[in-house]
């Protein structure tokens, strides 16, 4: 057992999130292609995010950022090379197990549709928890929680019952990173979650965002094709210096 | 959560699901009410001749002499003499015996002659025993006592002269001899309210003068002489008899059966009537797997609803692959939302059928003397339904097996 596996599973054991682990992700020498497609194939000889850090990654569309994710996330694995996550090697992990790390180690926003559209706010917030006993044991009152999450994100007292398809784009994102940020998970991905926003929207939803990010002790890697945002985190990483494409 | 996030999503749809649940429902509502009808038609039929134990005429088919004794469906087509029926009225084994002289009609309306003991000995429905509903039994020769329908489609009165027709759909009429309706009976939901009853000297009397189904020509013998005469039949069409003990049935029916001085028949009515099931046992069974067929269309439909709305359901999918749920979570949430379908149209239906045999109840027992109870579900009807939700979960397999598949697929990535 290795010493990051044993620190990951004591954690989880007592609810505590990964935040002191040394790196929360570390892709090494990794190399996916999509089934059933020759020509694209993705390479990835070393990317790590520290934890607690604040990570953009800015890559055109067509750069495999997408690609990455999925991997980050299990969706999918490589056919060789590690990809390691809050200490555990994801490709060691069955698919079921890696659905379940999935659900208790990472938080995820998307660009847009992020939400049940018909489902309640309150319903979408606690889905991942559904998914992620231990992140969900965490939490005395995940009502309460979903409630106070809301607050600090701005949404307005009754949202929270309303039908998710009812909000406007720029509230349903903020539901979308409650979702992601409850039970504090390890690490949050958010895929272009600003691009659907205008641009004073996505200040606003920026410095929520990473408050509580912040707040939650999570590491947050946020994907981007839009370089202006750079400033705002603490390392900007090009997806040509880390990935290879063929 | 997940059971309220399928209902919510069906909600979302309510259209095509509200189609798909109607379809489930109004397929449903006619396999049960396929099922009640045949139920309630045999019922019916058995209950048209509750309390007999044997009915006896001349020798043909036990069901040929059920239906035109018991039915006044068809002919007979011989007669049981009177020595016959004295014969066996005075067997010790028989508790009662009533006879039956059918052959005459008034409009499209049967005549029947019988002593009194039929309103006595007739039951019907679980025992139930004619009741007079206007006026009285018949008292006096030309006195005659008519069914509900008669009444009802005749408009007759007590008190009104009835006139009776030789044979069926006949011209000659016994007109020297009208009738007086003296009592109406309540309706019953058998062939008795269809039928014009008098009393078996009255047959002989409006045949005095006919010679080999022929009036005699110039021959009338007036109602007064008639009345002196002792009219006592030459033969009866059928007789119904009770036993005095059940045990003695097979050996009373065996001794008629077996009678030296003419070929007879005595029939178990139970017997026979499970003998004529079997005959439209065919098209009952034909009915019942038309109306299955429609069932298994409704759950086709719900499986094509649900494979057409796969598309436009990828996003959501996805949402549900990122935070973690696994692919079989995808597929049984398909199936729990086909299987609420199949329940909610299931229930529905159930409340159709309801409502329908509410409203179609009296209408069907005036119109065929059918009676549908209105009970709460049998054992058997849950089954059906229980069986519906099950179809419905399982022909819902077929796109959810589909749905994991892309679910795989896409991951949390929808690329379309």
């Amino acid at each position: 057992m290795t010493p990051q596996r044993l620190i990951y599973e004591t954690c989880s054991e007592y609810g505590i999130g990964m935040a002191h682990a040394e790196l929360i992700l570390s892709l090494s020498d990794v190399r996916y292609r999509w089934p059933g497609k020759a020509s694209f194939a993705l390479a990835i000889p070393n990317f790590s995010v520290a934890s607690g850090e604040r990570v953009l990654l800015l890559g055109e569309s067509g750069s495999g950022k997408s690609t990455l994710l999925s991997l980050i996330c299990g969706t999918i694995t490589a056919q060789s090379g590690s990809v390691v996550v809050a200490g555990i090697d994801i490709a060691s992990l069955s698919a079921g197990k890696r659905d379940r790390f999935r659900a208790e180690q990472i938080g995820l926003i998307f660009q847009q549709f992020n939400l049940l559209p018909y489902a309640s706010v309150l319903d979408n917030i606690l889905l991942p928890l559904r998914f992620a006993p231990r992140r969900n044991a965490m939490l005395s009152s995940p009502r309460d929680i979903a409630t106070t999450l809301c607050a600090e994100l701005g949404l307005p007292a009754d949202a929270i019952s309303v039908q998710a398809g009812t909000l406007s784009v720029g509230q349903q994102q903020r539901v979308a990173a409650a979702r992601a940020l409850i039970g504090a998970p390890p690490l949050i991905v958010a895929d272009e979650p600003t691009s659907a926003l205008d641009a004073a929207t996505q200040a606003t939803f920026l410095d929520l965002l990473f408050a509580q990010t912040r707040a939650a002790g999570s590491t947050l890697l946020m994907v981007s094709h839009d370089a202006r945002l750079a400033d705002r985190f603490d390392r900007v990483v090009q997806m040509a210096d880390i990935a290879s494409t063929a | 959560m997940i059971l309220r996030l399928a209902f919510a999503s069906l909600l979302a749809r309510a259209l095509t699901v509200g189609m798909t649940i109607l379809a489930i429902a109004l397929s449903v509502a006619l396999f049960l009410g396929v099922e009640k009808v045949r139920t309630g038609a045999k019922a019916s039929f058995a209950d048209t001749i509750s309390g007999t134990d044997l009915i006896v005429g001349a020798r043909s088919g036990s069901v040929q002499l059920l239906l035109y004794s018991v039915f006044r469906i068809g002919n007979a087509t011989n007669n049981l003499t009177w020595e016959s029926y004295r014969e066996i009225a005075d067997r010790p084994e028989v508790d009662w015996i009533m006879p039956i002289s059918l052959g005459d009609s008034h409009r499209q309306f049967r005549v029947m002659g019988t002593s009194t003991a039929f309103f006595e000995r007739y039951k019907y429905r679980a025992g139930r025993s004619l009741t007079v509903d206007q006026g009285a039994i018949m008292d006096d020769l030309f006195d005659t006592v008519i069914g509900a329908d008669v009444a009802a489609t005749l408009n007759y009165k007590v008190g009104d002269p009835i006139v009776v027709a030789h044979g069926l759909a006949s011209f000659v009429e016994h007109e020297d001899q009208p009738f007086r309706v003296s009592g109406i009976l309540e309706k019953t939901g058998t062939p008795v309210d269809r039928t014009v009853i008098v009393s078996l000297q009255a047959i002989e009397a409006i045949h005095v003068d006919w010679r080999s189904g022929a009036k005699a020509p110039g021959q009338s013998t007036p109602a007064d002489v008639i009345r002196e005469m002792t009219l006592e039949p030459t033969a009866v069409t059928a007789a119904l008899v009770g036993v005095k003990s059940r045990l003695q049935v097979f050996g009373l029916q065996r001794a008629i059966n077996e009678y030296p001085q003419e070929p007879l028949l005595a029939i178990l009515p139970g017997v026979a009537l499970q003998e004529l099931w079997q005959i439209v046992g065919i098209a009952e069974t034909a009915l019942l797997a038309v109306s299955g067929m429609v069932v298994v269309t409704a759950l086709i439909g719900m499986m094509a609803t649900i494979f057409s709305s796969l598309n436009e359901r990828r996003r959501e999918m996805a949402i549900f692959r990122a935070m973690g749920a696994r692919p079989r979570v995808i597929l049984s949430l398909l199936v729990i939302e086909a299987a609420l379908m199949a329940a909610i149209g299931a229930i529905v239906g159930l409340a159709l059928l309801y409502i329908g045999l509410f409203f179609a109840q009296p209408l069907v027992d005036a119109a065929f003397g059918l009676w549908l109870p209105i009970d709460p579900p049998s054992l058997r009807e849950a089954w059906v339904l229980g069986g519906v939700v099950i179809a419905g979960a399982i022909v819902s397999m077929v796109p959810a097996i589909r749905a994991y598949r892309m679910s795989l697929a896409d991951g949390m990535m929808v690329r379309i």
